[in-house]
């Protein structure tokens, strides 16, 4: 599915460098946590992934499916099935939440040269998801996450994620900011999306998010580097011990 | 003092030539004679600080030929509409076609009373030296009008109309009105029209106006009010065309505890200079008045708002609130806005403010990030800032055609 050699990346305007050397496999079907400390280039290399600007890529690849994704745009990414729920997804005020998500859909099935969707079809599609994971139509009439709150943001990425379909589904700390009661609608719902063809990478801070969606392997990014990779056990020891060891360790 | 100019512009001299063969009137007399005076203004008048309309008016083409020819007059007819409306269409200058108006309605043709107010009133003082023709509207006392009033203006010549039109709206009548303006595209016409409009006490009028002129128009327009008591008046202004556009609105709030509202998009590409001036003057306590524009700038234009508020001394509890949002879209454009609060009550609240922004990079990539390309991303963003303004219209047809309108221009200049 993925697989990430000696990536480097450093922010352009800053000049300095986040990710250094790092390398990740991904295979079809996986469910890959990544957990290290803050400020450790989580968020970096999902953006890198994704393709913002600003976030330069200076040595390494990347390779989506075998295609190097490295010189596509963040849409064109998109489209071949990369989706990643934002830590802190933004507030865009005007643009209706329904209007924007019938314009993604459409937009990536165009890229795929597949027939758009039609109204009823579409509103078909949101109605079942947003059901599932405890959204009100009367929300996806707002404008795009104004006003919603922490958790209900953090919801609406899953519904996205649902709608949109993709192969490879990169959620940040999806975990943070919902309330207990959330966190299983919304695990619930990312295990109902789990399949031999689409695979996870799931960024946290916490083995809570892990027992619910349970993880084939985890690894620790510490400095722009995977440090350690292991199965879920791993996890459980981050939990109970910290990350000193394993940084003394990787030292 | 103004003070004295020592050479006529060529255009100046033009106006002055064209004004000689419009029948004489006091009026028209010390128009002219201000004009040859004072020339026309420059940014050193503090009014047209930022339209300096001596260096902006090159030329001027003299009187359009007001003949309608059949070919002109289809042009015109088939301008589409924004919502089913009784409609009176004015061709260069003249009255051309009216449709029956609807009950409590009076339209007749007329020779106008024109006139001009004190100080720089550049707008006014040319339509006194022209306007020789207009239109009196009258609503009747507690007329509740539901099919709206059009004045569609369409310019179809290389030359200058003026129209002066008079519109009183009676006590408690309600009622909307559309003013157009449209020019056949490449031509380089000048229109003036000012409009004198009465709104008696506890009227509810909305007041539409849309400017759509060619890329090569020049559209001079104003509309003075005289708002009376416990009245609901809303204003929405949507420029989208004309190579240099001054649109004031002047209004006077002589009735107690009326509620003002005036949203504005302008929308300014090309090398098109647009500039609204907007002049609220609180003669009355209690009266609320708020006031948002939306402007995008991109390619070369250039954009102009200026927001008075006078607050006189018996004006207590007046609310007045002005804010004016622009996106600039290309590194020539330039949007220039003016606040100004002359407030001498001490129990109001008053407050302005002015920005001027770039596209959100975190919102594109969010966009992007969905799948959505980067043009139709940016153009989305751009709707969304400007289609804010309409968003609580109750006319959803007006609303959806206005949106449609912002739609096909940004398709046009995105
Ligand atoms: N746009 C930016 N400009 C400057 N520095 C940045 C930028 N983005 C990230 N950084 C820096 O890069 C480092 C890694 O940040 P990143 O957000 O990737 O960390 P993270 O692992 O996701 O942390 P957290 O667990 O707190 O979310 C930090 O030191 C951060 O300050
Ligand atoms: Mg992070």
């Amino acid at each position: 599915m993925l697989e990430i050699r000696n990536l480097h990346v450093r922010i352009e305007d800053e000049g300095t460098e986040i990710i250094r050397g790092l390398n990740l496999t991904v295979k079809d079907g996986e469910v890959a946590a990544i957990m290290g400390p803050n400020g450790s280039g989580k968020s970096t290399l999902s953006y890198a992934l994704s393709g913002r600007d600003g976030y330069e890529v200076t040595e390494g690849e990347v390779l989506f499916n075998g295609v190097n994704i490295l010189e596509m745009e963040a849409d064109e990414r998109a489209a071949s099935g990369l989706f990643l729920a934002f830590q802190y997804p933004v507030e865009i005020p005007g643009v209706a939440t329904m209007n924007f998500l019938k314009a993604a859909m459409n937009s990536q099935r165009k890229a795929r040269g597949e027939a758009a969707y039609s109204t009823p079809d579409f509103i078909r599609k949101v109605r079942e998801a947003s059901g599932r994971l405890g959204i009100s139509m009367e929300m996806l009439k707002r404008p795009l996450n104004v006003g919603f709150s922490g958790g209900e943001k953090k919801r609406a990425e899953i519904l996205q994620m649902a709608m949109l379909e993709p192969k490879l589904c990169i959620m940040d700390e999806t975990d943070s900011g919902l309330d207990i009661d959330a966190l299983k609608v919304v695990s619930d719902g990312v295990n109902a999306l789990r399949g031999p063809e689409r695979s996870f990478i799931v960024i946290t801070h916490y083995q809570r998010l892990l027992e619910h969606i349970v993880p084939d392997s985890v690894h620790v990014l510490y400095k722009g580097r995977i440090i350690q990779s292991g199965g879920k056990e791993l996890a459980q020891h981050l939990e109970a011990n910290g990350y000193a060891d394993i940084i003394a360790d990787a030292a | 003092m103004l003070k004295r100019v020592e050479k006529l512009t060529q255009a100046e001299e033009a106006m002055l030539a064209a004004a000689a063969r419009v029948p004489a009137s006091a009026g028209r007399d010390s128009a002219a004679g201000l004009l040859r005076e004072r020339g026309l203004p420059t940014r050193r008048v503090e009014a047209w600080h930022y339209t300096d309309l001596r260096n902006l008016i090159k030329g001027f083409p003299g009187p359009v030929e007001s003949e309608s020819k059949p070919e002109v007059e289809a042009w015109l007819g088939s301008i589409t509409a924004i919502v089913p409306s009784a409609r009176l269409s004015f061709l260069n200058g003249r009255l051309v076609a009216e449709d029956a108006m609807p009950t409590g309605v009076t339209a007749k043709a007329a020779s106008p009373a024109t006139g001009f107010r004190d100080g720089p009133d550049m707008v006014g003082i040319l339509n006194t030296m022209f306007a020789t023709h207009g239109i009196e509207i009258a609503v009747a006392d507690g007329a509740q009008v539901e099919t709206p009033v059009e004045l569609l203006h369409g310019m179809a010549g290389e030359g200058a109309a003026a129209l002066r039109h008079s519109f009183r709206l009676g006590a408690g009548a309600k009622a909307v009105v559309l003013e157009r303006h449209v020019s056949r595209n490449g031509l380089a016409s000048h229109s003036n029209t000012v409009t004198d409009l009465e709104v008696g006490d506890g009227c509810e009028l909305l007041w539409l106006f849309a400017q759509e002129e060619g890329e090569a128009a020049t559209h001079l327009s104003q509309l003075n009010i005289r708002l009376g008591a416990d009245a609901k008046l809303t204003l929405l202004l949507l420029n989208a065309g004309g190579t240099l556009v001054r649109r004031e609105v002047d209004i006077v709030s002589s009735g107690e505890n009326s509620e003002l509202s005036i949203r504005g998009v302008n929308l300014i590409g090309g090398t098109s200079h647009i500039d609204v001036t907007t002049v609220l003057q609180h003669e009355v306590p209690g009266v609320t008045a708020n006031e948002l524009f939306r402007n995008v700038a991109t390619e070369r234009g250039h954009g102009v708002f200026q927001g008075q508020i006078r607050v006189a001394k018996e004006a207590q509890k007046t609310d007045a609130r002005m804010a004016c949002n622009t996106l600039l879209l290309s590194d020539e454009a330039e949007f220039s806005a003016k606040p100004e609060l002359e407030i001498f009550a001490d129990d109001v609240q008053c407050g302005h403010g002015a920005t001027v922004t770039d596209i959100v990079d975190e919102h594109l990539f969010y966009l992007r990030a969905r799948g959505i390309p980067e043009r139709e991303a940016r153009s989305m963003l751009v709707q969304a800032f400007v289609q804010e303004v309409f968003d609580d219209l109750e006319d959803e047809g007006m609303r959806d055609a206005l949106d449609a309108r912002i739609v096909t221009w940004l398709e046009h200049h995105g």
